[in-house]
C-alpha cells in the first residue's frame, strides 16, 4: 500500500540528529579521577562533607556492588560497561558561596533558560500562570551532579515542607534521612540500585510534615552535561501521615557521541492518608541516526505505601534515551492503599525501552490501575514487562491492567511481558493488551481532510495517549504533547 | 535447598541411569550418538527451576527434585492392571494404541484393519529402521530446553502415525498413556504424526494410572506435522494418578491452509508441564489452541504455548481456564510471536482463573513480542472469585452453594470446551469436568 | 473553465481495470448524480478523486480548475476544495470531534495560506452549523464517529462539509444504512450548501436520495463507463426499468 510505503520512507528518514536540547555548557568542573574504587567513593563524600554513617553506608554498598552482575533479562541490547572508564562526580567549581540566584554562574543560567526552566521566581510565575488560576512550581535544579540553586524554599519553609538538595538533607536532617533512606530500595536491591548508593551524588529531598498539603508542586529539573560523567540522583520523598505532594521531574541532555550512564534511585514513603504524586518527563539524548550515542538510561523507582489508605500515583512520559530500563513499582503495604502507574513510552531511530511497573499488594483491600501505551517507530524495540501480584494476605486486592502498543512502520517492535500472580481468591485482576499500527482508512480519512500525513499521525497518536497525558499536572501535559510531537516528528518526516 | 549441589546431584544419578539403561534404548549409530548429545546437554542444565524463566512458575528441583529411573518393562501382572485402567477410560468409537510404562502394547492395542492412507508403527521399529528424514523429524524438538533434552536422551518407545495425502480418518486415533508399575519409575516416550495433505484427523491422547500406582514420572513429546490444508484434531486429557509428576512437550508444525484444534484438559497428576511450540510456517493457517485446568489439592499444573507466526495471514486463537481449589497452582504461559513477514496476523490470547480458595494460586504470563506492524494482537486475563451477586441469584432459585458454584465453574470453563470441533471428544471433557466438580462433594 | 474535467480516464485495481476511460465534466453550481449498480466503479471514480491510495491511473487525466488532481496528495486535493463525504466514516477513538475539526479546518486554510481560526472564531462558527444540523454539543465532544449511529455520522459528514466550504461535495453513497427521516435531515442539510460557485457529485445505487438532492445532470454507469447522460428525468427512468438495459450496452 502506497500509504504504508511512505511512512516506512518517513522513517528511514529519521532525523533524531536534530534534537533540540544538544548544546553544551562551557564551565569548569570539579571533577573525581576517573575510574570507581573505594576511593572515589570517600572522595565523594568527602566533597559533601557527609557524616561518617553516610559514608559507610556508601561503602557497605559498594562492597556489595562488587559482589553483583549486571542484569540482562530485559530486551535491550548495548556494549558492555566499563566501570572504571566514567566518572562519578562532577560538580560545577563553585567561584564562591552561592547566597541568591543572582550568584549564579550566568552560563548555567543560560542553559536553563534554553531549556525554557524558569529558575527565577519571577519567570515561574510567569511561566505557569494559567487561566484557570494561579500555580506555582519550586524548582531544584540538579546541573550535573549538584544542586546549584533551589526556589521557593521560603514558603515552603512556612509550610513546614522540606525540599532540598540530599546532600544538604543528609548534614540538616540526618534523623529523617537515616530513618528512610535505603528502606525501599535496599542497598542490595539490584545492580544499579546498588551502585547508585554507592556513588549517588545528589538528588532531591522531600519531606512533608503530617496533615500537610504541599503549597505547590515540586520539580527538579535533571540535566546531564559533563562528558563522561555518569549522573546517579538519589530522590528520596516522604508524605507523613495525611500529607499530600505533586512532585515533578523532567530532563533533557545535551547532545554527545559517547553513551552516558544514568542509574537514579527514587524512593518514596506514604504513611497513613498520605499521597504521592510523582511525574516524569524524560526527553533525554536518544543518540544518532545511526544508533550512537545517546543516554543508558537505568532507573530504580519504587513506592512503598507504608500507611494505610495511603496513595502513590507514577505518571511517566518517556521519550528519551538510547536504553530505558525502568520500572515504578508500588508496594501496597498499607490496607486500602492504591497504587496508579500511567506511562506513555515512544521509542524511534534505534532506541530500546524495556519499562513497566511492579505492583506488590501486600495489604487488604488494595487497589491498582495500569494503563500504558507504548509506540514504537524506526528500528526501536519497545517492551512493556509488568507484574501484579496479591499475596495471600492480600483480601480483597483489585487490578485493572491496560496495556497497548501502537506500531508505526514495519521495522520495530512491540512486546508486552506481563506476569500476573493471583495467590488467593479474594483477589480480582483484570488485564488486556492489545497491539496494532495506525489504520491506512483513518490515515487517509485525516489526509482527504487536509491533514500532512505527519500531522495525522500526531492526530492519532495524540488520541492514543490521551488517558494518560490527562493524568499529568497542566504545566507538564503541555511540554509532554509538544515533546510527543518532537518524538514523532522523527518518525513520520 | 542448595541449588548448586542439587544439579551436581541431579547430573549425577542421570549419567548412571543412560549407562544403565543403555542396552533397553532402541536406535544405534547416529540415534545413539544423538541420544548421547541430548544427555550431555541435559547434563548440563540440570532439571529446570525458577532461574530459568520458561519455568518460573514450575520448580522442578523443588517439586520433583529428581529424575527416576527408568521403569521396567510390565510383566504379566502390569498388564493385566493396565488393561483394568483401559477398560474405565475406554473411548468409544476410537482406535486405541497403548503404551504400558513406556513401551507399545500390541495386544491393548487395536493395529489391525488400518483405513486406507493411514500407517502406524512403533518408536521403537522407527528408531531401528533409521529412516533418515524420519529420524530427522524425530529428533526435532529443541535440547535447549532440559526436558525435551532428557526425553530425547531416554525416548524408549511411543507411536508414529503417518496419515497419507488426501486420507479422511473417520476414527480418532487415541493414544493411550498407562502406568501400571508399583514402584515408582520414570517413562520417556515420544510420538509422532504426519498428516499428509488435503488430510482431516483426530488424535487423543490420554494419561492414565492404573489402580494402585503412586509417584510415578510420565515423560513425553509429541511431535507433529500437518500438511498444506490439512486439519488436525487434538485433544488431551491428563487423568494421572494424584501423585504423578506428567511432563511432557510437543513441536507442531503447520503448512499452507492448515488447520490444528488443540484442547488439553487437566484434571490429573500431581506436577504437570504441557510445553507446546507450534509453529504456524505456510500462509492461510488457522490455530485454536485451548485448555481447561481443574486443580486441587496440592495439585499444580503448567501450561505453557508458544506460538510462533512467521508467515502472513494467519490466525490464532488460544483460551484457556483455570479452576483451583484447595492450595492448587495453576500457571499458564502462552507467548505470542509475530515474526517481521507475518503481516495480517490476527492473534488472540485470552486466559482466566477462578480461585476457590485462599490458598490456591494462579500465574499469568501472557506474552505478545510483535514485530510486524499490520496485525491485530491481543491477549487478555483475569484472574477472581465466583461472582458473589451470580451465586446470591442461583442460591435465592434453590441450589445448594455447591450445585450453584459447579454451575457456574461448568459454564466458566464451557467457553473452552466448547472449542472442540469433535462432539464425541467434546462429551468427554465435559464429563470430565463434571466428574472433578462431584468429586468436590 | 469547468471546475471539474474527468478525460478518458482508467483506473486499475491490482492488474483489474475497473475504470475504462470514463469522462465527466461539471461546473460550478451544477448537481451531478452518479448512478449505476454495484461493481459499476462509482465508488472507485469517487476514491481517485480524492486520491486514495491503492489505485492505478494507468490512462486519462482528471483536471480541477484546471490543475492536474492526480499529481495532487489527498490533503492538498483537500485543501483545494475537494471534500469527499465517505460511505463509511471511519471511527477515531480518543481524539475529540471537536479537535479534530479545528485540525482539519486550520490544516486546510495553512495549506491555502490563508490565517488559522481564533479558538473563540471557531468555537462560534461550529457552534453555528452544529446547529442548523441539528447535531448536539455533546456528540462533538466524543471521539470522532465513535458510538456514533449511522445518522450522526452522516451528518458529522455534513457538518464538515459545511465547515470546510468545499468548491466540489462528492457524497458517496449518503443514503445507505440511513432511514428515510435521517436521510431527509442529511439531504436537507447539503440542500442548503448548494450555491452558484459550489459543484456537487452524488453517488448512489437508488433514485431515492434524488428525491431530496435534484440533480442537473444524471449519469448511468456501468462496466467502468458512463453509458448514458440525461436530466433528472433518466433517474426515474431507471427507477422504473431498472438498470439491466444498460448491462448490455457497456
Amino acid at each position: 500500500m502506497a500509504a504504508v510505503q511512505e511512512t516506512v520512507d518517513r522513517v528511514r528518514r529519521i532525523d533524531v540528529d536534530q534534537y533540540r536540547y544538544g548544546f553544551e555548557t562551557l564551565i569548569e568542573s570539579d571533577k573525581a579521577p576517573k575510574g570507581l574504587s573505594e576511593d572515589t567513593v570517600r572522595f565523594i563524600s568527602a566533597k559533601k562533607n557527609e557524616p561518617a554513617w553516610m559514608l559507610e553506608w556508601r561503602l557497605e554498598a559498594y562492597r556489595r556492588w562488587l559482589t553483583m552482575t549486571e542484569p540482562t533479562w530485559a530486551r535491550v541490547h548495548y556494549p558492555k560497561i566499563d566501570y572504571q572508564d566514567l566518572y562519578y562526580y562532577s560538580a560545577p567549581k563553585p567561584k564562591k558561596q552561592i547566597g541568591s540566584l543572582d550568584e549564579i554562574d550566568p552560563e548555567i543560567l543560560k542553559t536553563y533558560e534554553k531549556l525554557g526552566i524558569p529558575l527565577r521566581e519571577v519567570e515561574v510565575l510567569e511561566g505557569v500562570v494559567r487561566p484557570e488560576g494561579e500555580r506555582r512550581i519550586a524548582v531544584d535544579a540538579v546541573f550535573d551532579s549538584v544542586s546549584v540553586a533551589t526556589t521557593f524554599q521560603k514558603e515552603l519553609k512556612q509550610a513546614g515542607v522540606i525540599f532540598m538538595p540530599i546532600s544538604e538533607a543528609i548534614r540538616e536532617h540526618p534523623e529523617l534521612v537515616r530513618k528512610y533512606l535505603g528502606t525501599v530500595v535496599p542497598t542490595s536491591d539490584n545492580y544499579f540500585a546498588t551502585l547508585n548508593s554507592a556513588v549517588f551524588s545528589d538528588g532531591s529531598f522531600v519531606y512533608v510534615p503530617p496533615g500537610v498539603r504541599c503549597p505547590m508542586e515540586l520539580s527538579t529539573y535533571f540535566r546531564i552535561n559533563e562528558r563522561n560523567t555518569g549522573q546517579f540522583e538519589r530522590t528520596l520523598i516522604i508524605a507523613d501521615k495525611g500529607a499530600y505532594v505533586s512532585y515533578l521531574e523532567g530532563c533533557t541532555a545535551p547532545q554527545r557521541d559517547e553513551n552516558q550512564l544514568h542509574a537514579a534511585v527514587v524512593e518514596l514513603v506514604t504513611l497513613d492518608d498520605a499521597e504521592i504524586k510523582y511525574s516524569t518527563v524524560q526527553n533525554w539524548y536518544p543518540g544518532n541516526s545511526e544508533g550512537l550515542g545517546g543516554i543508558y538510561n537505568f532507573v530504580t523507582k519504587r513506592g512503598d505505601c507504608r500507611g494505610n489508605n495511603s496513595k502513590i500515583s507514577w505518571t511517566q512520559v518517556e521519550t528519551g534515551s538510547a536504553i530505558t530500563w525502568k520500572y515504578p513499582s508500588c508496594i501496597l503495604r498499607g490496607d486500602n492503599s492504591r497504587g496508579e502507574f500511567y506511562s506513555i513510552a515512544i521509542s524511534n531511530g534505534h532506541q530500546q525501552v524495556d519499562s513497566g511497573t511492579k505492583m506488590i499488594h501486600l495489604g487488604k483491600n488494595t487497589t491498582s490501575r495500569i494503563i500504558s501505551k507504548g509506540i514504537a517507530a524506526g528500528v526501536s524495540q519497545n517492551t512493556y514487562r509488568g507484574l501484579v501480584t496479591a499475596h495471600r494476605k492480600a483480601t480483597g486486592a483489585r487490578n485493572f491492567t491496560a496495556c497497548d502498543s501502537l506500531l508505526i512502520g514495519d521495522k520495530c517492535g512491540a512486546h508486552t511481558v506481563p506476569y500476573i500472580e493471583a495467590k488467593n481468591s479474594s483477589a480480582l485482576f483484570e488485564h488486556e493488551a492489545t497491539t496494532s499500527k495506525i489504520s491506512e482508512d483513518v490515515l487517509f480519512y485525516c489526509v482527504q481532510r487536509g491533514l500532512s500525513q505527519e500531522e495525522a499521525v500526531g492526530l492519532v497518536v495524540n488520541g492514543f495517549v490521551k488517558d494518560v497525558l490527562q493524568q499529568l499536572p497542566m504545566e507538564f501535559a503541555v511540554e509532554a504533547q509538544k515533546l510527543i510531537s518532537i518524538s514523532l516528528e522523527g518518525s513520520v518526516g | 535447598m542448595n541449588v548448586v549441589l542439587a544439579k551436581t546431584e541431579t547430573a549425577h544419578a542421570q549419567s548412571d541411569m543412560l549407562a544403565v539403561a543403555r542396552d533397553r534404548l532402541p536406535g544405534a549409530g547416529k540415534v545413539a550418538d544423538t541420544r548421547r548429545q541430548a544427555f550431555e546437554a541435559y547434563a548440563r542444565l540440570g532439571l529446570p527451576y525458577r532461574r530459568i524463566e520458561d519455568w518460573k512458575y514450575t520448580d522442578l528441583r523443588v517439586l520433583m527434585r529428581e529424575v527416576l529411573p527408568l521403569a521396567a518393562a510390565p510383566d504379566a501382572a502390569a498388564m493385566k492392571r493396565a488393561a483394568t485402567a483401559l477398560k474405565l477410560h475406554a473411548i468409544a468409537g476410537v482406535r486405541p494404541l497403548v503404551l504400558v510404562d513406556g513401551v507399545f502394547a500390541p495386544t491393548l492395542s487395536e493395529t489391525a484393519g488400518l483405513e486406507k492412507g493411514l500407517g502406524i508403527r512403533t518408536l521403537r521399529e522407527a528408531l531401528e529402521a533409521g529412516d533418515a528424514a524420519l529420524l530427522a523429524q524425530l529428533f526435532s524438538p529443541d535440547s535447549s530446553d532440559a526436558m525435551v533434552a532428557l526425553n530425547s536422551a531416554m525416548m524408549t518407545d511411543g507411536v508414529v502415525i503417518e496419515i497419507a495425502d488426501g486420507a479422511v480418518l473417520e476414527q480418532p486415533l487415541h493414544i493411550v498413556h498407562i502406568a501400571s508399575g508399583m514402584i515408582p519409575a520414570a517413562m520417556f516416550t515420544r510420538s509422532l504424526i504426519r498428516v499428509g495433505k488435503h488430510t482431516t484427523a483426530t488424535l487423543v491422547e490420554s494419561y492414565i494410572g492404573a489402580e494402585g500406582t503412586k509417584a510415578y514420572q510420565v515423560h513425553d513429546s509429541l511431535v507433529v506435522a500437518i500438511g498444506d490444508g490439512a486439519r488436525l484434531d487434538h485433544v488431551r486429557l491428563i487423568e494421572d494418578s494424584r501423585e504423578a509428576f506428567n511432563i511432557s512437550s510437543a513441536v507442531v508444525t503447520l503448512g499452507a491452509n492448515a488447520h490444528f484444534n488443540t484442547f488439553g484438559m487437566n484434571t490429573g497428576s500431581l506436577v504437570s508441564r504441557y510445553q507446546a511450540v507450534i509453529a504456524v510456517a505456510g500462509e492461510g493457517s488457522r490455530v485454536e489452541t485451548n485448555g481447561v485446568n481443574l486443580l486441587n489439592g496440592r495439585q499444580h499444573a503448567d501450561t505453557t504455548l508458544f506460538l510462533d507466526h512467521a508467515v502472513p495471514n494467519c490466525s490464532s486463537r488460544e483460551i484457556f481456564r483455570a479452576v483451583v481449589d484447595d492450595r492448587g497452582h495453576s500457571v499458564f504461559q502462552g507467548r505470542i510471536i509475530v515474526r517481521p513477514k507475518a503481516q495480517k496476523t490476527d492473534a488472540r490470547m485470552m486466559t482466566r482463573a477462578l480461585l476457590l480458595s485462599d490458598e490456591a494460586e494462579a500465574d499469568n504470563k501472557p506474552e505478545l513480542e510483535i514485530f510486524a506492524d499490520d496485525v491485530t494482537c491481543g491477549h487478555g486475563a483475569t484472574a477472581g472469585a465466583l461472582d458473589d451477586s451470580l451465586l446470591f441469584y442461583l442460591r435465592a432459585r434453590g441450589l445448594s452453594e455447591k450445585e450453584a458454584q459447579a454451575l457456574l465453574i461448568q459454564a466458566f470453563v464451557g467457553e473452552a470446551i466448547e472449542q472442540i470441533a469433535n462432539d464425541a471428544l467434546r462429551e468427554l471433557a465435559v464429563l470430565a469436568a463434571q466428574r472433578w466438580l462431584a468429586a468436590r462433594g | 473553465m469547468s471546475l471539474l474535467e474527468v478525460k478518458n480516464l482508467q483506473v486499475r485495481v491490482e492488474e483489474r481495470e475497473i475504470l475504462h476511460g470514463l469522462s465527466l465534466t461539471v461546473n460550478p453550481g451544477e448537481v451531478h448524480a452518479i448512478m449505476g449498480p454495484n461493481g459499476s466503479g462509482k465508488s472507485t471514480l469517487s476514491h481517485v478523486i480524492a486520491g486514495k491510495p491503492g489505485y492505478d491511473v494507468t490512462g486519462g487525466e482528471i483536471l480541477f480548475k484546471g490543475e492536474d488532481l492526480l499529481e495532487m496528495s489527498p490533503d492538498q486535493r483537500s485543501a483545494k476544495g475537494v471534500f469527499l463525504a465517505f460511505q463509511y466514516p471511519v471511527e477515531i477513538p480518543g481524539v475529540a470531534t471537536m479537535t479534530f475539526l479545528r485540525t482539519a479546518l486550520n490544516a486546510q486554510r495553512k495549506a491555502r495560506g490563508e490565517s488559522e481560526f481564533s479558538t473563540p472564531d471557531f468555537l462560534k462558527k461550529v457552534r453555528s452549523v452544529a446547529a442548523s444540523l441539528n447535531i448536539p454539543q455533546d456528540m462533538l465532544r466524543r471521539g470522532v464517529n465513535v458510538g456514533f449511529s449511522g445518522g450522526e455520522k452522516k451528518r458529522n459528514e455534513i457538518l464538515q462539509m459545511a465547515l470546510f466550504e468545499p468548491s466540489l461535495c462528492i457524497l458517496d453513497e449518503m443514503d445507505s444504512g440511513l432511514d428515510i427521516d435521517a436521510l431527509r435531515v442529511a439531504a436537507d442539510g447539503v440542500n442548503a450548501l448548494r450555491s452558484p460557485e459550489r459543484a456537487m457529485v452524488v453517488i448512489t445505487h437508488y433514485q431515492r436520495l434524488l428525491n431530496y438532492i435534484v440533480p442537473d445532470f444524471v449519469h448511468v454507469m456501468s462496466k467502468g463507463r458512463v453509458v448514458k447522460s440525461g436530466g433528472k428525468e433518466l433517474a426515474l427512468e431507471l427507477e422504473a426499468s431498472g438498470y439491466a438495459q444498460f448491462e448490455d450496452a457497456a
